[in-house]
Protein backbone atom coordinates (compact mmCIF):
# COMPACT_ATOMS: atom_id res chain seq x y z
CA UNK A 1 0.00 0.00 0.00
CA UNK A 2 1.26 3.42 -1.11
CA UNK A 3 0.53 6.21 0.84
CA UNK A 4 -0.16 10.08 0.03
CA UNK A 5 0.65 13.24 2.10
CA UNK A 6 0.29 16.57 1.54
CA UNK A 7 2.29 19.65 2.88
CA UNK A 8 1.87 23.15 3.92
CA UNK A 9 4.35 24.02 1.30
CA UNK A 10 1.64 22.59 -1.01
CA UNK A 11 3.87 19.59 -1.79
CA UNK A 12 2.45 15.81 -1.93
CA UNK A 13 4.51 12.85 -1.14
CA UNK A 14 3.68 9.36 -2.23
CA UNK A 15 5.56 6.63 -0.09
CA UNK A 16 6.38 3.14 -1.54
CA UNK A 17 8.54 1.38 0.74
CA UNK A 18 11.42 3.77 1.67
CA UNK A 19 11.39 5.28 -1.79
CA UNK A 20 9.12 9.00 -1.92
CA UNK A 21 8.16 10.13 -4.98
CA UNK A 22 7.88 14.20 -4.37
CA UNK A 23 5.26 16.79 -6.72
CA UNK A 24 3.79 19.83 -6.25
CA UNK A 25 -0.64 19.78 -5.83
CA UNK A 26 -3.03 20.74 -8.72
CA UNK A 27 -4.19 23.76 -5.90
CA UNK A 28 0.20 24.82 -6.16
CA UNK A 29 -0.70 24.70 -10.24
CA UNK A 30 -3.74 26.91 -10.01
CA UNK A 31 -2.08 29.33 -7.94
CA UNK A 32 1.09 29.24 -9.83
CA UNK A 33 -0.49 29.96 -13.20
CA UNK A 34 1.26 28.67 -16.24
CA UNK A 35 4.36 27.58 -15.30
CA UNK A 36 7.14 27.95 -17.78
CA UNK A 37 10.12 26.92 -15.95
CA UNK A 38 11.20 23.88 -13.68
CA UNK A 39 14.54 23.08 -11.63
CA UNK A 40 15.41 20.16 -9.60
CA UNK A 41 17.73 19.40 -6.82
CA UNK A 42 20.86 17.72 -7.88
CA UNK A 43 20.59 13.79 -8.17
CA UNK A 44 22.64 12.11 -5.64
CA UNK A 45 22.83 14.90 -3.02
CA UNK A 46 20.68 15.28 -0.02
CA UNK A 47 17.51 17.32 0.99
CA UNK A 48 16.77 18.66 4.45
CA UNK A 49 12.94 18.25 5.32
CA UNK A 50 11.49 21.87 4.72
CA UNK A 51 14.52 23.15 2.79
CA UNK A 52 14.38 24.07 -0.78
CA UNK A 53 14.78 21.33 -3.47
CA UNK A 54 14.24 22.98 -6.62
CA UNK A 55 11.92 26.27 -7.94
CA UNK A 56 8.86 26.50 -10.60
CA UNK A 57 8.94 30.14 -12.01
CA UNK A 58 5.22 31.11 -13.87
CA UNK A 59 4.73 33.91 -16.23
CA UNK A 60 5.07 36.25 -13.38
CA UNK A 61 7.01 34.91 -10.47
CA UNK A 62 9.28 32.28 -9.14
CA UNK A 63 8.63 30.16 -6.08
CA UNK A 64 10.54 27.49 -4.93
CA UNK A 65 9.67 24.17 -3.99
CA UNK A 66 10.22 22.15 -0.75
CA UNK A 67 11.06 18.87 0.34
CA UNK A 68 8.41 17.93 2.94
CA UNK A 69 11.00 14.85 3.95
CA UNK A 70 14.64 14.26 4.59
CA UNK A 71 16.26 11.89 2.25
CA UNK A 72 18.73 11.32 -1.06
CA UNK A 73 17.21 12.19 -3.84
CA UNK A 74 17.83 8.94 -6.47
CA UNK A 75 15.57 9.84 -9.82
CA UNK A 76 14.63 13.16 -11.09
CA UNK A 77 11.63 13.83 -13.98
CA UNK A 78 13.78 15.60 -16.47
CA UNK A 79 10.43 15.71 -18.35
CA UNK A 80 9.05 18.55 -16.58
CA UNK A 81 12.38 20.10 -17.43
CA UNK A 82 12.35 19.94 -20.82
CA UNK A 83 8.25 20.56 -20.89
CA UNK A 84 7.52 22.96 -17.74
CA UNK A 85 3.63 22.71 -18.94
CA UNK A 86 3.29 19.07 -18.13
CA UNK A 87 3.33 20.21 -14.70
CA UNK A 88 0.41 22.02 -14.96
CA UNK A 89 -0.95 19.15 -17.30
CA UNK A 90 -0.77 16.65 -14.31
CA UNK A 91 0.70 17.87 -11.56
CA UNK A 92 -0.18 14.77 -9.28
CA UNK A 93 0.87 11.90 -10.90
CA UNK A 94 3.28 11.94 -14.51
CA UNK A 95 4.36 15.47 -13.88
CA UNK A 96 6.22 14.06 -9.93
CA UNK A 97 9.34 16.36 -9.78
CA UNK A 98 11.97 14.04 -7.87
CA UNK A 99 12.33 10.37 -5.89
CA UNK A 100 14.19 10.55 -2.43
CA UNK A 101 15.64 7.39 -0.69
CA UNK A 102 14.10 8.41 2.96
CA UNK A 103 16.06 8.87 6.13
CA UNK A 104 13.13 8.96 8.35
CA UNK A 105 9.97 7.30 8.03
CA UNK A 106 8.63 9.02 11.36
CA UNK A 107 8.54 12.46 9.44
CA UNK A 108 5.57 11.45 7.40
CA UNK A 109 3.89 11.61 10.80
CA UNK A 110 3.61 15.40 10.37
CA UNK A 111 2.17 15.92 7.33
CA UNK A 112 -1.53 16.04 6.17
CA UNK A 113 -3.80 13.68 4.78
CA UNK A 114 -5.99 14.32 1.67
CA UNK A 115 -9.13 15.63 3.44
CA UNK A 116 -6.62 17.68 5.83
CA UNK A 117 -4.87 19.02 2.89
CA UNK A 118 -8.24 20.00 0.62
CA UNK A 119 -9.59 21.95 3.63
CA UNK A 120 -5.94 23.28 4.49
CA UNK A 121 -5.52 24.20 0.37
CA UNK A 122 -9.34 26.08 0.63
CA UNK A 123 -8.67 28.01 3.95
CA UNK A 124 -5.45 29.28 2.47
CA UNK A 125 -6.44 30.46 -0.93
CA UNK A 126 -9.54 32.32 0.74
CA UNK B 1 -7.35 55.60 -0.29
CA UNK B 2 -10.60 53.54 -1.97
CA UNK B 3 -9.48 50.86 -4.83
CA UNK B 4 -10.46 52.03 -8.02
CA UNK B 5 -12.54 50.05 -10.54
CA UNK B 6 -13.06 50.57 -14.27
CA UNK B 7 -15.99 50.15 -15.92
CA UNK B 8 -15.64 47.00 -16.88
CA UNK B 9 -14.78 45.27 -13.42
CA UNK B 10 -17.93 43.87 -14.01
CA UNK B 11 -17.77 42.28 -17.20
CA UNK B 12 -14.17 41.06 -15.77
CA UNK B 13 -15.83 39.38 -12.74
CA UNK B 14 -18.19 37.49 -14.94
CA UNK B 15 -14.98 36.49 -16.82
CA UNK B 16 -13.40 34.98 -13.76
CA UNK B 17 -10.77 37.17 -13.64
CA UNK B 18 -8.31 37.37 -11.14
CA UNK B 19 -7.75 40.60 -10.00
CA UNK B 20 -4.85 42.46 -8.92
CA UNK B 21 -4.03 45.90 -7.64
CA UNK B 22 -2.11 48.27 -10.15
CA UNK B 23 -1.66 51.77 -10.12
CA UNK B 24 -4.62 52.13 -7.27
CA UNK B 25 -7.15 50.35 -9.56
CA UNK B 26 -8.50 46.76 -9.09
CA UNK B 27 -7.61 45.10 -12.55
CA UNK B 28 -7.86 41.87 -13.97
CA UNK B 29 -3.76 40.12 -14.24
CA UNK B 30 -5.42 36.90 -16.20
CA UNK B 31 -8.58 34.93 -16.82
CA UNK B 32 -9.48 31.47 -16.79
CA UNK B 33 -7.46 30.29 -19.42
CA UNK B 34 -4.21 31.69 -18.28
CA UNK B 35 -1.66 34.23 -19.32
CA UNK B 36 -0.20 31.72 -21.71
CA UNK B 37 -2.63 31.17 -23.52
CA UNK B 38 -4.24 34.80 -23.55
CA UNK B 39 -0.75 35.68 -24.89
CA UNK B 40 -1.08 33.07 -27.77
CA UNK B 41 -5.04 34.33 -28.53
CA UNK B 42 -3.91 37.58 -28.77
CA UNK B 43 -0.69 36.81 -31.55
CA UNK B 44 -2.95 34.38 -33.22
CA UNK B 45 -6.59 35.95 -33.09
CA UNK B 46 -7.95 38.95 -30.92
CA UNK B 47 -7.60 40.09 -27.39
CA UNK B 48 -9.40 42.97 -25.30
CA UNK B 49 -7.33 45.04 -22.78
CA UNK B 50 -9.19 47.02 -20.51
CA UNK B 51 -6.98 49.70 -20.21
CA UNK B 52 -9.31 52.24 -18.45
CA UNK B 53 -6.87 52.62 -15.56
CA UNK B 54 -4.78 54.27 -18.37
CA UNK B 55 -5.31 58.58 -18.44
CA UNK B 56 -6.63 60.25 -21.19
CA UNK B 57 -5.95 64.33 -20.84
CA UNK B 58 -7.35 66.23 -23.17
CA UNK B 59 -5.77 69.84 -23.75
CA UNK B 60 -7.80 72.36 -25.82
CA UNK B 61 -5.89 75.05 -27.78
CA UNK B 62 -5.04 76.26 -30.99
CA UNK B 63 -0.95 77.84 -32.24
CA UNK B 64 -0.38 78.80 -28.64
CA UNK B 65 -0.42 75.60 -27.46
CA UNK B 66 1.45 73.91 -30.24
CA UNK B 67 4.10 76.48 -29.56
CA UNK B 68 4.34 75.54 -26.01
CA UNK B 69 3.88 71.81 -26.02
CA UNK B 70 7.09 72.25 -27.93
CA UNK B 71 8.25 73.53 -25.27
CA UNK B 72 8.06 70.22 -23.34
CA UNK B 73 7.55 67.35 -25.80
CA UNK B 74 11.12 66.86 -28.44
CA UNK B 75 8.58 66.44 -31.51
CA UNK B 76 7.62 68.55 -34.13
CA UNK B 77 3.96 69.08 -33.34
CA UNK B 78 3.64 72.09 -35.83
CA UNK B 79 3.79 69.39 -38.45
CA UNK B 80 1.78 66.27 -37.04
CA UNK B 81 -1.31 65.98 -38.98
CA UNK B 82 -4.72 66.06 -37.89
CA UNK B 83 -5.71 62.76 -36.03
CA UNK B 84 -1.73 61.47 -36.25
CA UNK B 85 -0.14 59.89 -32.60
CA UNK B 86 3.43 60.32 -32.01
CA UNK B 87 5.03 58.18 -29.05
CA UNK B 88 7.11 60.94 -26.52
CA UNK B 89 7.91 61.41 -23.12
CA UNK B 90 7.83 64.03 -20.46
CA UNK B 91 10.88 64.46 -19.17
CA UNK B 92 12.72 66.89 -15.94
CA UNK B 93 15.21 69.48 -17.07
CA UNK B 94 17.71 66.38 -16.28
CA UNK B 95 15.97 64.51 -19.23
CA UNK B 96 14.80 62.11 -16.81
CA UNK B 97 11.42 60.46 -17.60
CA UNK B 98 8.50 61.49 -15.76
CA UNK B 99 6.32 59.42 -17.88
CA UNK B 100 6.30 57.48 -21.69
CA UNK B 101 3.22 58.64 -23.75
CA UNK B 102 1.18 58.71 -26.98
CA UNK B 103 0.27 62.29 -27.99
CA UNK B 104 -2.48 62.63 -30.68
CA UNK B 105 -3.56 65.65 -32.58
CA UNK B 106 -7.26 66.41 -32.27
CA UNK B 107 -9.63 68.99 -34.04
CA UNK B 108 -9.36 71.47 -31.25
CA UNK B 109 -5.68 70.21 -29.28
CA UNK B 110 -4.46 67.43 -28.22
CA UNK B 111 -5.22 63.87 -26.67
CA UNK B 112 -2.24 62.43 -24.69
CA UNK B 113 -2.43 59.03 -23.42
CA UNK B 114 -0.86 58.85 -19.70
CA UNK B 115 0.33 56.02 -17.89
CA UNK B 116 -2.03 54.82 -14.90
CA UNK B 117 0.49 55.19 -11.77
CA UNK B 118 1.50 58.83 -13.40
CA UNK B 119 -1.11 60.33 -14.59
CA UNK B 120 -2.07 62.94 -11.70
CA UNK B 121 1.79 64.06 -11.52
CA UNK B 122 1.69 64.28 -15.30
CA UNK B 123 -0.88 66.87 -14.84
CA UNK B 124 -0.08 68.65 -12.11
CA UNK B 125 3.45 68.90 -14.19
CA UNK B 126 1.78 69.99 -17.45
CA UNK B 127 -0.61 72.13 -15.40
CA UNK B 128 2.39 74.16 -14.15
CA UNK B 129 4.24 74.24 -17.21
CA UNK B 130 1.38 75.30 -19.16
CA UNK B 131 0.84 78.44 -16.74
CA UNK B 132 -2.83 77.22 -16.44
CA UNK B 133 -2.92 78.77 -20.14
CA UNK B 134 -5.39 75.99 -21.80
CA UNK B 135 -8.50 74.16 -20.56
CA UNK B 136 -7.07 70.41 -19.28
CA UNK B 137 -9.28 67.56 -18.87
CA UNK B 138 -7.93 64.95 -17.38
CA UNK B 139 -10.85 63.00 -18.12
CA UNK B 140 -12.57 59.89 -16.15
CA UNK B 141 -16.18 60.19 -17.70
CA UNK B 142 -14.16 58.05 -20.52
CA UNK B 143 -12.92 54.41 -20.54
CA UNK B 144 -9.82 52.97 -23.14
CA UNK B 145 -10.24 49.63 -24.69
CA UNK B 146 -7.40 48.30 -26.85
CA UNK B 147 -8.25 45.40 -29.08
CA UNK B 148 -4.73 43.79 -30.16
CA UNK B 149 -3.96 40.93 -32.66
CA UNK B 150 -4.42 39.88 -36.27
CA UNK B 151 -7.63 39.22 -36.42
CA UNK B 152 -8.82 42.76 -34.84
CA UNK B 153 -9.74 44.42 -37.30
CA UNK B 154 -12.33 42.03 -39.12
CA UNK B 155 -13.60 42.28 -35.38
CA UNK B 156 -13.30 46.05 -35.26
CA UNK B 157 -14.94 46.83 -37.93
CA UNK B 158 -17.75 44.45 -37.88
CA UNK B 159 -18.44 46.94 -34.69
CA UNK B 160 -17.44 50.20 -36.01
CA UNK B 161 -17.42 50.36 -39.66
CA UNK B 162 -14.52 52.38 -41.25
CA UNK B 163 -11.69 51.28 -38.95
CA UNK B 164 -10.17 49.54 -41.35
CA UNK B 165 -9.07 52.61 -43.03
CA UNK B 166 -6.83 53.81 -40.25
CA UNK B 167 -3.02 53.61 -40.41
CA UNK B 168 -1.00 52.89 -37.43
CA UNK B 169 -0.68 55.91 -35.31
CA UNK B 170 -3.35 57.60 -36.35
CA UNK B 171 -7.04 57.93 -35.11
CA UNK B 172 -10.61 58.90 -36.19
CA UNK B 173 -13.94 59.63 -34.38
CA UNK B 174 -16.42 57.36 -34.87
CA UNK B 175 -20.12 57.36 -34.42
CA UNK B 176 -21.84 54.20 -32.66
CA UNK B 177 -25.59 53.89 -31.08
CA UNK B 178 -24.95 58.22 -30.58
CA UNK B 179 -21.54 57.55 -28.83
CA UNK B 180 -19.00 59.60 -29.90
CA UNK B 181 -15.66 57.28 -30.23
CA UNK B 182 -12.10 57.94 -30.83
CA UNK B 183 -10.31 55.10 -32.75
CA UNK B 184 -6.63 54.73 -32.90
CA UNK B 185 -4.48 52.16 -34.65
CA UNK B 186 -2.09 51.40 -31.78
CA UNK B 187 -1.23 49.79 -29.28
CA UNK B 188 1.45 48.24 -26.87
CA UNK B 189 2.00 44.41 -27.65
CA UNK B 190 3.38 44.19 -31.16
CA UNK B 191 0.40 43.04 -32.74
CA UNK B 192 -1.80 44.96 -35.48
CA UNK B 193 -4.60 46.53 -33.66
CA UNK B 194 -6.58 49.26 -32.56
CA UNK B 195 -6.86 51.83 -28.85
CA UNK B 196 -10.84 52.75 -28.40
CA UNK B 197 -11.81 55.82 -26.13
CA UNK B 198 -15.60 55.84 -25.52
CA UNK B 199 -17.77 56.80 -22.55
CA UNK B 200 -17.90 54.54 -19.67
CA UNK B 201 -21.34 53.69 -19.80
CA UNK B 202 -20.76 53.02 -23.19
CA UNK B 203 -17.57 50.47 -22.50
CA UNK B 204 -19.53 47.66 -20.99
CA UNK B 205 -21.96 46.77 -23.92
CA UNK B 206 -19.30 47.57 -26.91
CA UNK B 207 -16.85 45.07 -25.32
CA UNK B 208 -19.31 42.55 -25.10
CA UNK B 209 -19.94 43.18 -28.50
CA UNK B 210 -16.45 42.38 -29.45
CA UNK B 211 -16.16 39.04 -26.99
CA UNK B 212 -19.71 38.38 -29.48
CA UNK B 213 -17.34 38.64 -32.44
CA UNK B 214 -14.71 36.15 -30.84
CA UNK B 215 -12.04 38.40 -29.45
CA UNK B 216 -11.35 37.66 -25.75
CA UNK B 217 -10.59 39.83 -22.70
CA UNK B 218 -6.76 39.46 -22.14
CA UNK B 219 -5.40 40.13 -18.67
CA UNK B 220 -2.10 42.45 -17.34
CA UNK B 221 -0.58 39.82 -17.45
CA UNK B 222 -0.03 38.51 -21.03
CA UNK B 223 -0.15 42.15 -21.70
CA UNK B 224 3.31 42.47 -20.48
CA UNK B 225 4.44 39.20 -21.54
CA UNK B 226 3.42 40.97 -25.09
CA UNK B 227 5.06 44.16 -24.87
CA UNK B 228 8.27 42.74 -23.47
CA UNK B 229 8.29 40.21 -26.22
CA UNK B 230 7.72 43.56 -28.76
CA UNK B 231 10.95 45.06 -27.24
CA UNK B 232 8.39 47.99 -25.24
CA UNK B 233 9.34 49.81 -22.57
CA UNK B 234 6.85 49.68 -18.94
CA UNK B 235 7.31 53.05 -16.93
CA UNK B 236 8.35 52.23 -13.18
CA UNK B 237 10.74 49.17 -15.26
CA UNK B 238 12.71 50.44 -18.34
CA UNK B 239 11.80 54.18 -17.98
CA UNK B 240 11.83 55.90 -14.81
CA UNK B 241 13.29 59.29 -13.94
CA UNK B 242 16.70 58.01 -13.90
CA UNK B 243 16.90 57.43 -16.80
CA UNK B 244 16.71 59.62 -19.88
CA UNK B 245 15.26 58.75 -23.48
CA UNK B 246 18.93 58.33 -24.84
CA UNK B 247 19.84 55.89 -22.10
CA UNK B 248 16.66 53.68 -22.89
CA UNK B 249 17.57 53.31 -26.48
CA UNK B 250 14.50 55.70 -28.01
CA UNK B 251 16.28 58.42 -29.52
CA UNK B 252 14.16 57.53 -32.54
CA UNK B 253 11.05 59.12 -30.68
CA UNK B 254 13.19 62.43 -30.78
CA UNK B 255 12.44 64.65 -33.62
CA UNK B 256 15.59 65.37 -35.33
CA UNK B 257 14.40 68.89 -36.50
CA UNK B 258 14.14 69.49 -32.79
CA UNK B 259 17.16 68.08 -31.75
CA UNK B 260 19.18 70.80 -34.24
CA UNK B 261 16.55 73.55 -32.61
CA UNK B 262 16.94 72.20 -28.96
CA UNK B 263 15.12 74.66 -26.53
CA UNK B 264 12.59 71.53 -25.23
CA UNK B 265 12.89 70.40 -21.65
CA UNK B 266 15.85 68.20 -21.04
CA UNK B 267 17.22 69.37 -24.48
CA UNK B 268 20.77 70.35 -23.12
CA UNK B 269 21.25 66.39 -21.63
CA UNK B 270 19.50 64.89 -24.78
CA UNK B 271 22.22 66.91 -27.29
CA UNK B 272 25.32 66.11 -24.61
CA UNK B 273 23.90 62.28 -24.76
CA UNK B 274 23.25 62.27 -28.41
CA UNK B 275 26.73 63.59 -29.18
CA UNK B 276 28.94 62.20 -26.61
CA UNK B 277 26.94 59.07 -25.82
CA UNK B 278 25.97 57.24 -22.06
CA UNK B 279 27.24 55.08 -19.88
CA UNK B 280 24.70 52.49 -20.13
CA UNK B 281 22.18 51.88 -22.72
CA UNK B 282 19.00 49.18 -22.60
CA UNK B 283 19.00 46.36 -24.64
CA UNK B 284 17.67 43.28 -25.31
CA UNK B 285 18.73 39.71 -23.28
CA UNK B 286 17.78 36.96 -24.68
CA UNK B 287 19.10 33.92 -21.80
CA UNK B 288 20.65 30.44 -22.74
CA UNK B 289 18.23 27.30 -22.08
CA UNK B 290 15.33 27.97 -20.15
CA UNK B 291 16.65 30.65 -16.99
CA UNK B 292 14.64 32.78 -16.45
CA UNK B 293 16.46 36.51 -15.34
CA UNK B 294 13.96 38.57 -13.31
CA UNK B 295 13.79 42.41 -12.63
CA UNK B 296 16.63 43.67 -10.84
CA UNK B 297 18.71 40.34 -11.60
CA UNK B 298 22.68 41.66 -11.89
CA UNK B 299 24.13 41.53 -15.23
CA UNK B 300 28.15 40.68 -15.39
CA UNK B 301 30.57 40.54 -18.56
CA UNK B 302 33.00 37.38 -19.27
CA UNK B 303 35.49 39.07 -16.72
CA UNK B 304 33.15 38.67 -14.05
CA UNK B 305 32.96 42.71 -13.49
CA UNK B 306 29.05 43.88 -12.90
CA UNK B 307 27.64 45.32 -15.76
CA UNK B 308 24.46 46.77 -15.27
CA UNK B 309 20.99 45.11 -14.45
CA UNK B 310 17.72 43.09 -15.72
CA UNK B 311 14.33 45.81 -15.53
CA UNK B 312 12.18 43.48 -16.69
CA UNK B 313 12.16 39.43 -17.59
CA UNK B 314 9.83 36.85 -18.48
CA UNK B 315 8.72 33.71 -20.45
CA UNK B 316 8.00 34.53 -23.93
CA UNK B 317 5.39 32.43 -25.15
CA UNK B 318 5.72 33.36 -28.74
CA UNK B 319 9.28 33.26 -29.02
CA UNK B 320 8.92 29.87 -26.58
CA UNK B 321 11.82 30.67 -24.57
CA UNK B 322 13.54 33.41 -22.03
CA UNK B 323 13.27 37.32 -22.63
CA UNK B 324 14.60 39.94 -21.17
CA UNK B 325 15.46 43.71 -21.06
CA UNK B 326 17.63 45.57 -18.98
CA UNK B 327 20.85 48.16 -19.06
CA UNK B 328 24.48 47.62 -19.78
CA UNK B 329 27.50 49.87 -19.75
CA UNK B 330 27.77 50.81 -23.62
CA UNK B 331 30.69 49.35 -24.06
CA UNK B 332 29.10 45.44 -23.90
CA UNK B 333 25.54 46.76 -25.98
CA UNK B 334 27.00 45.24 -28.90
CA UNK B 335 24.34 42.59 -30.51
CA UNK B 336 26.06 39.39 -29.67
CA UNK B 337 28.01 40.22 -26.71
CA UNK B 338 28.19 37.30 -24.04
CA UNK B 339 26.95 37.93 -21.01
CA UNK B 340 25.79 36.43 -17.42
CA UNK B 341 22.95 36.30 -15.64
CA UNK B 342 23.25 35.96 -11.80
CA UNK B 343 19.74 33.92 -11.02
CA UNK B 344 19.43 32.59 -7.74
CA UNK B 345 23.33 32.55 -6.41
CA UNK B 346 24.57 30.88 -9.96
CA UNK B 347 25.85 32.80 -13.05
CA UNK B 348 24.09 31.96 -16.32
CA UNK B 349 25.13 32.91 -19.84
CA UNK B 350 23.15 34.77 -22.15
CA UNK B 351 23.41 37.25 -24.99
CA UNK B 352 22.69 40.70 -25.94
CA UNK B 353 20.12 40.50 -28.82
CA UNK B 354 18.16 43.23 -31.01
CA UNK B 355 14.80 44.42 -30.50
CA UNK B 356 11.97 43.32 -30.63
CA UNK B 357 12.10 39.33 -29.87
CA UNK B 358 8.81 39.24 -31.86
CA UNK B 359 8.40 40.84 -35.11
CA UNK B 360 5.53 43.29 -34.99
CA UNK B 361 3.22 43.12 -37.75
CA UNK B 362 1.69 47.07 -37.94
CA UNK B 363 -0.63 48.27 -40.51
CA UNK B 364 1.07 51.54 -42.34
CA UNK B 365 -0.22 51.48 -45.88
CA UNK B 366 -4.28 51.16 -46.43
CA UNK B 367 -4.29 54.48 -47.61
Amino acid sequence: MSEVKYSKEHEWIKLEGEIATIGITKHATEMLGDIVFAELPEKGSNVEKDGTAGVVESTKAASDVYTPVSGEVVDLNQSIVDDPSKINQDPENSAWFFKLKIKNKSEMDTLMNKDEYDIFAKESSA
Amino acid sequence: MDIKKTSLYQLHQDSKAKFVEFAGYQMPIQYSEGIVEEHRYTRNHSGIFDVSHMGQLFIYGQEDLVDDLERIFPLDLKNLKLNHSKYSFLMSDNAGIYDDLIITKIKDGFLIILNAACKENDYKILKELLNDKYKMVLDEERSLIAIQGPKSVEILKSVIQGVENLNFMSGNWFTLDDHNIYVTRSGYTGEDGFEVSLTNEFADRFTRRLIDKGAKLIGLGARDTLRLEAGLCLYGHELSKDKTPVEANLKWAISKERILKGNFIGSDIITKQLNHGVNKIRVGIKPEGRIIAREKTKIYNESNSEIGEITSGTFGPSVNGPVAMGYVENKFSKKDTKIFLEVRGKKHPATICGLPFYKKSYVKGVN
